[in-house]
């Protein structure tokens, strides 16, 4: 640390650290969530408190099998960015690096398991 | 030291100074709505997996998301969801540029809120 100077310390570390695809991967994810989720609201709404015969007739439809898999896959990958800043403003040191980590795999567990799941019902 | 001046600065005041207002309120129900999602999301992906798994394991999970426990998640879910969409939107509205001002933040935050019950009936009363 000695070695280095102050300004050489402090280079390429302000507040953005790499720009700004944090932000620009929200703005994607959100304006296609905008679309997703109300198909995915009435399409699921509407068949959840059906028989297991009536729900997996519904999501081997490519239709409402396709919303449910985007809808879920784009929502946990926003979720992952969204609550990265969550973490950020409110935990600090390695706690928070080990939970951003738990809910990088969370959200990928999660995602991967809708889809296996979704495409195991609809084929 | 570049930085001598460190811990003796003037702090900005602390949240719990300000009165709440309309644009505090509805950011912080943003962040609270998104994250808090995250439950029914994982008991929607559950009862996705149940459904691919086995009739009787589809059976279990659709009887929690179909409970009085199951009607409160999802249904404060749907609350959440279209509370977070309509605050969402807002920002995206933001970042084109538009109603940065703050008459135009406080209508659309009320937009948000009375917007999100009213989807929710909507959603309720149609599904």
């Amino acid at each position: 640390m000695a070695y280095l100077t102050d300004r050489k310390r402090a280079q390429g570390l302000g507040s953005a650290k790499s720009g700004t695809e944090h932000h620009w991967s929200m703005m994607v994810s959100s304006a296609a969530l905008l679309l997703l989720v109300p198909l995915f609201v009435f399409t699921f709404g509407a068949t959840l408190g059906g028989s297991y015969e009536e729900v997996v007739a519904t999501f081997s439809r490519p239709f409402p099998a396709i919303i449910a898999a985007l809808t879920l896959v784009v929502g946990f990958m926003h979720f992952k960015n969204g609550v990265q800043t969550l973490i950020e403003d409110y935990v600090h040191g390695p706690t928070k690096k080990l939970l951003i980590i738990a809910m990088i795999c969370l959200s990928y567990g999660a995602a991967g398991t809708a889809l296996f799941a979704i495409a195991r019902i609809a084929l | 030291m570049a930085d001598v001046n460190r811990g003796n600065r003037p702090l900005s005041p602390h949240l719990e100074i300000y009165r709440p207002q309309m644009t505090s309120i509805s950011s912080i129900l943003v962040r609270i709505t998104g994250n808090a999602l995250l439950v029914g999301s994982l008991m929607i992906v559950w009862w996705f997996l149940a459904a691919a798994t086995s009739p009787e394991y589809f059976a279990v999970a659709n009887g929690v998301l179909t409970s009085w426990f199951g009607d409160i998640v999802l249904g404060l879910s749907v609350l959440g969801l279209w509370y977070h969409t309509l605050g969402g939107l807002r920002h995206l509205i933001w970042d084109m540029g538009y109603g940065l001002d703050l008459d135009s933040a406080e209508k659309m935050g009320w937009g948000c809120i009375i917007g999100s019950v009213l989807l929710t009936v909507f959603t309720i009363a149609v599904i």
